[in-house]
């Protein structure tokens, strides 16, 4: 067979792999995007845990950040892969199925960048809560809101803007944690590269191309997130 | 919990440890060096050299590690002829030297950041008293400016050399065997994925509490000025209970 | 007990209404520190009462207390006829019934001394919030309202910027807006002028002195011996926790009883 050139490799004619490529690059921001949704939960009940919360639950959320943030996420991912496995076939078993049942990798990868950006976006919200000022709560309170209430209209909004740029940071870091759930074999940016690399023999050239569309995912949402900075600032003076 | 088969997965994944310390170091010390170079190529205000460090950051920071380990362990494979031509092809062939190189390249990204931080900090003021005193060039690089920027950016590079340790993980995926590898391994055969974790992710959290100890033990040691003075009169000091 | 009431009032209040507030025996301390040792205190509608006193001398945590932003440890606050229930909690007294604490707050409005608008939102998003979101009122009205207001403030015309764009003076009178969008029935302001450059202070003073002359209840701490003098109808001198001088403006700085009242008059000329 003719070498064929790089365009007509990842291009999306009758040879390329464009379009699986494409398809597998939005697999990465859809599993990305569910995993850092997911950690924005678990992220803003371990920071209530921190803030709010007596003296156990401010040690489990200090621990619980504590060990997500020293352990690789690679260990987090083949917890939650084979222990998720385990699990389900002792489910199964109980039901009468046999042998190994595999969880959806698109589900074990979401949760795992879940409980893992939770980690790092509960010292996000933590931090910007501290920045929301005192007084404009007492405000909140001395008008006669609730707890509800005063969440949902002072303290959730302030807290999302001064946390936009921490999270930008942790949607970055989620973005390539997203590559290691290639080792479940969820057909992501990196496993499509990785098959097509090993189809055509032309390793190199795939994973230049997966690189490149990192990089372009990392650019667009970098710009993005320094829209929703520049939105959510508006009539804020900076202190600076 | 089967506190036998935990012994005997502490056990094990201690024999992984040495290459995981081995990854880390090697790549850090390495990486180090290129970061310094990457960071004084950025400050140097001339374009040749600040753009394509501009550049070399962007693209290491940009992509996921895995993705530079995989361009470099499989992608290097496609020019396999010409790398054995230059006689290259010893070191591209083993995982390790990969891991290593990949390691290195990535942190040397994200260091010399840091180092730029650092180097950005020194307050001018006192270059120019440093200058003043006939100081220039290497002198008051070595003399004045290295060490306040050492004491300044060593937090930040205490974290990046955790999240080393933690990243040698990814070596596992090109077979090299320390700690996450032995532990994938032995929950492939055994299915106690809990146990195993539990073990591992406690050796990680141990290696990487003496890590944070020691670097804040040279924190220490290197900002003589920041810790209380020590009493002079006793005292006086006895007045204060 | 409840006949102990140390009623402030000149003419005896037996004839009239329950009084707007009145606050009974009100005891609180942080930690070890008692800051008051039971005071006592009634407005009826309609009353303008300044609260004098060093700083220090509990006069802010006492207004503090009426609207629960503090919890007494021991002592009975009325707003309008209604007692606000409290009962033991494991860290000391706590509301009895939250919801309450909630409607008695959407009557009794409070005006900070660092003003504490809302930074995310419009000045006039700061004032229709409570009524829209608290109240329950529908919006149109409630705007229409606040517009109204915002120009009997003379900040009609700031209506959609953010607080951090308007001066202390401004930001502190449309506070003031934000206060009186609630229909509140006692309005408490707490030091409203300390924050303020003093060329803006006559601008708030001014805006205050409207809302008096309107008759509404006011409790007004504040370090403004004119706005004392010639504004309101009664004057309470706070030092120690304690209620120290009280009475009519014209009898409590022309005769004063109290030596700490003298010499607190003499050094805030």
């Amino acid at each position: 067979m003719q070498q064929l050139s790089y365009f007509e490799l990842v291009g999306f004619g009758p040879n390329g792999w464009g379009w699986a490529l494409l398809t597998a690059a939005g697999m990465t921001i859809a599993v990305a995007i569910c995993g850092f949704l997911a950690g924005s939960i678990v992220g803003t009940l371990v920071a209530w845990g921190k803030i709010g919360g007596n003296l156990v639950t401010r040690s489990l959320a200090d621990g619980y950040t504590t060990v997500l943030r020293g352990i690789p996420d690679l260990l987090v991912i083949y917890l939650f892969y084979f222990g998720g496995s385990a699990a389900l076939g002792a489910i199964g078993s109980l039901f009468g199925a046999e042998g190994f049942i595999g969880v959806p990798a698109f589900v074990t990868g979401a949760l795992a960048i879940g409980i893992v950006s939770g980690a790092y976006q509960a010292e996000v919200f933590r931090g910007a809560y501290q920045v929301v000022s005192r007084g404009e709560i007492e405000a909140a309170r001395s008008v006669g809101m609730h707890r509800w209430l005063m969440f949902r209209r002072i303290i959730a909004p302030q807290v999302l803007r001064y946390a936009i740029p921490g999270l930008g940071n942790t949607w970055q870091l989620v973005l390539k944690e997203s590559a290691l759930i290639s080792v479940t074999g969820l057909v992501e940016l990196l496993r499509q590269s990785h098959i097509a690399a090993g189809s055509t023999r032309r390793p190199f050239d795939f994973y230049v191309t997966a690189a490149i569309l990192y990089l372009l995912i990392t650019w667009v949402s970098t710009y993005l997130f320094q829209r929703a900075e520049a939105h959510s600032m508006r009539g804020m003076r900076r202190a600076s | 919990m089967d506190f036998a088969f935990m012994r005997d997965t502490f056990l094990t994944l201690m024999g992984g440890v040495p290459l995981t310390l081995n990854l880390s170091f090697t790549s850090v010390a390495l990486g180090a060096v290129l970061a310094m170079l990457l960071a004084l190529m950025r400050m140097s205000r001339i374009k040749v050299l600040d753009w394509p460090a501009q550049g070399y950051v962007f693209v290491f920071r940009g992509t996921p590690l895995l993705v530079q380990i995989f361009l470099i362990y499989y992608g290097l494979g496609q020019f396999r002829p010409t790398l054995q031509a230059w006689g290259l092809w010893t070191f591209f062939r083993e995982p390790y030297w990969c891991a290593v190189l990949a390691l290195t390249l990535n942190t040397a990204a994200y260091a010399s950041e840091i180092i730029r931080g650092g180097l950005q900090s020194v307050p001018h003021n006192q270059v120019e008293a440093a200058r003043a005193c006939g100081m220039s060039g290497f002198l008051l690089f070595r003399r004045i400016v290295f060490p306040i920027a050492v004491r300044q950016a060593l937090p930040a590079y205490g974290s990046e050399i955790i999240l080393m340790v933690k990243a040698t993980s990814l070596a596992s995926i090109i077979t090299m065997m320390e700690v996450t590898g032995l532990a994938a391994k032995l929950i492939s055969q055994t299915f106690r994925a809990v146990e195993v974790f539990i073990v591992a992710g406690l050796i990680y959290l141990i290696l990487n509490f003496i890590i944070t100890r020691i670097i804040m033990a040279i924190e220490w040691w290197l900002s003589p000025h920041l810790r209380r003075p020590p009493a002079i009169e006793p005292r006086l000091e006895a007045a204060h209970v | 007990m409840s006949n102990g009431v140390a009623s402030l009032s000149t003419q005896p209040a037996a004839s009239e209404a329950a009084p707007a507030v009145s606050v009974n025996n009100l005891r609180k301390s942080f930690g070890n520190l008692e800051v008051l040792k039971g005071v006592s205190l009634s407005a009826r509608e309609g009353d303008v009462i300044s609260i004098l006193g060093a700083s220090g001398s509990g006069k802010s945590t006492m207004l503090r207390c009426i609207n629960m932003l503090e919890v007494p440890d021991s002592g009975e606050i009325r707003i309008g006829g209604e007692t606000i229930g409290l009962k033991k909690g494991r860290k000391g007294m706590e509301p009895a019934d939250q919801r309450q604490v909630d409607r008695i707050r959407s009557r009794v409005a409070m005006v900070f001394q660092s003003f504490n608008l809302w930074s995310h939102m419009t000045i006039l998003e700061n004032v229709i919030e409570a009524p829209v979101h608290v109240q329950k009122r529908p919006k149109a009205e409630c705007i229409a309202e606040a517009e109204e207001l915002l120009q009997k403030v003379g900040i009609v015309d700031k209506r959609n910027q953010y607080p951090s764009h308007l001066s202390g003076g401004q930001q502190q009178r449309a506070a003031i807006a934000r206060a009186l969008a609630m229909h509140p029935k006692v309005m408490l302001f707490d030091e409203p002028t300390s924050a303020l450059d003093p060329e803006l202070v006559g601008e708030v003073l001014r805006v205050m002195r409207s809302l008096a002359e309107e008759g509404r209840t006011m409790l007004v701490v504040t370090h403004e011996m004119g706005f004392a003098r010639d504004v309101s109808n009664r004057v309470v001198f706070l030092h120690k926790g304690v209620v120290e001088e009280e009475g009519a403006p014209t009898e409590v700085f022309g005769a004063p009883k109290s030596e700490r009242f003298k010499q607190f008059i003499s050094s805030h000329r």
